[in-house]
């Protein structure tokens, strides 16, 4: 019972991911997009943890820190790009 | 003079952090483990003491736990509030920006502060204003700019802000 | 089925709703600074609601120690807000446009004024 309801949720976190997609490729905005960047990494985080509870294996929570750090990391990159990159300082 | 234990250990707070997340981090407490996480919290600490600003420092405990619960409580119950204002029709909402005056001065509390608001659950904090290129310097009255998403009354959201947010900080760093 | 393990159950499906909502948010809602409310707590509440469900599930019910998830949920509630201020900025400095419905429309321009050049 609990692996079902674990897919059950498995499928609304991906229904997630998709309407991400949608809005990252909607945009209309450069930060409307990074934003939809930023989420999908969060929900596949969530759908990793989903993973672990589905498989009873720990092994994929470095991955999701991983991936929450790059995430970071690498939104806020292009933020500061965003506000320093395209003014002639 | 410092004692040698301040010496050695300049951040005690920290180091103890650095070794609960190393030891979190791989997920066991084998002797290695422990071995390895104690070094690294007595070696970062140290050679990092060099370039480390010197923040606001707090000593209440207790009352940064009731503030860490608090916040959290009103995580869970404001994103209750946001699911119906997210769902509902997009006519209906009242979004908006408001400037909270700021009594805080410090580095530290005003970054809590703006990381709680934007936290709980109708509020994104936008920039803290005017704008402060050199942190020694005194800049007088600052603001906070906030986003709501669903601004209804614009002096009872200040005041619940002030009051439930930043009241506790000040007191917590005595300032 | 025990009990604990309805409990996760609960957990897991309202972790997922939790973050289905924050990806309708940011369909759904109208500008970029609407939009930014969905994932920064949304989503943010449904990975602590999960986490939760694998803390219990990882220590009580398969019964090994495993207390690494509480690491993810830990960064995520540090890094959520800076990330939110770091796109408000951003989205501010490049003048994306609010919702005519916005209130005080002319702060936006304030913060704009006070960056250094």
């Amino acid at each position: 019972m609990l692996t079902q309801i674990v897919l059950a949720a498995m499928v609304l976190i991906g229904l997630g991911l998709l309407l991400n997609l949608w809005a990252l490729l909607r945009g209309p905005s450069i930060p409307d997009r990074l934003l939809a960047l930023d989420t999908m990494y969060i929900n596949s985080i969530a759908l990793l943890l989903c993973y672990g509870i589905y498989g009873a294996s720990n092994l994929h929570f470095e991955a999701a820190l991983l991936i929450a750090m790059l995430g970071f990391v690498s939104t806020v990159a292009v933020c500061k790009f965003m506000l320093r990159g395209d003014i002639i300082e | 003079m410092r004692s040698w234990t301040e010496r050695l250990m300049p951040t005690p707070v920290r180091s103890v952090m650095l070794f609960v997340v190393w030891l979190l981090l791989n997920n066991s407490v084998a002797p290695i483990h422990l071995v390895a996480a104690t070094l690294l919290a007595l070696g970062i600490p140290l050679l990092t003491a060099g370039f480390r600003d010197q923040q606001t420092p707090f000593r209440h405990w207790r009352q940064a736990l009731i503030y860490l619960l608090r916040v959290l409580m009103d995580i869970v119950l404001a994103n209750i509030q946001i699911i119906r204002v997210v769902l509902g029709p997009n006519r209906l909402l009242k979004p908006g920006f408001v400037l909270v005056p700021l009594e805080l001065q410090a580095a530290l509390p005003l970054t809590i502060l703006a990381c709680t608001v934007s936290l709980t659950p109708g509020t994104v904090s936008a920039e803290i204003l005017p704008y402060q290129d050199d942190p020694t310097e005194n800049m007088g009255e600052r603001f906070l700019l906030v986003h709501v998403l669903d601004l209804n009354d614009e002096a009872a959201l200040i005041q619940e802000i002030k009051q439930r947010y930043e009241q506790p900080l000040r007191e917590m760093f005595e300032c | 089925m025990t009990g604990l393990e309805w409990v996760i159950a609960l957990l897991v499906l309202l972790g997922a709703i939790f973050v289905l909502i924050g990806s309708v948010a940011l369909v759904k809602l109208p500008d970029f600074y609407t939009r930014l409310h969905g994932p920064t707590k949304a989503t943010t509440l449904g990975l602590g609601s999960l986490v939760l469900a694998s803390l219990l599930f990882f220590n009580f019910v398969l019964d090994e120690l495993s207390l690494q998830q509480l690491l993810i949920a830990l960064f995520l509630f540090i890094t959520a807000p800076v990330t939110a201020y770091m796109l408000v900025k951003a989205g501010l400095h490049r003048n994306v446009d609010a919702v005519s419905a916005t209130k005080n429309k002319h702060l936006m321009q304030l913060s704009e004024k006070q960056r250094p050049k």
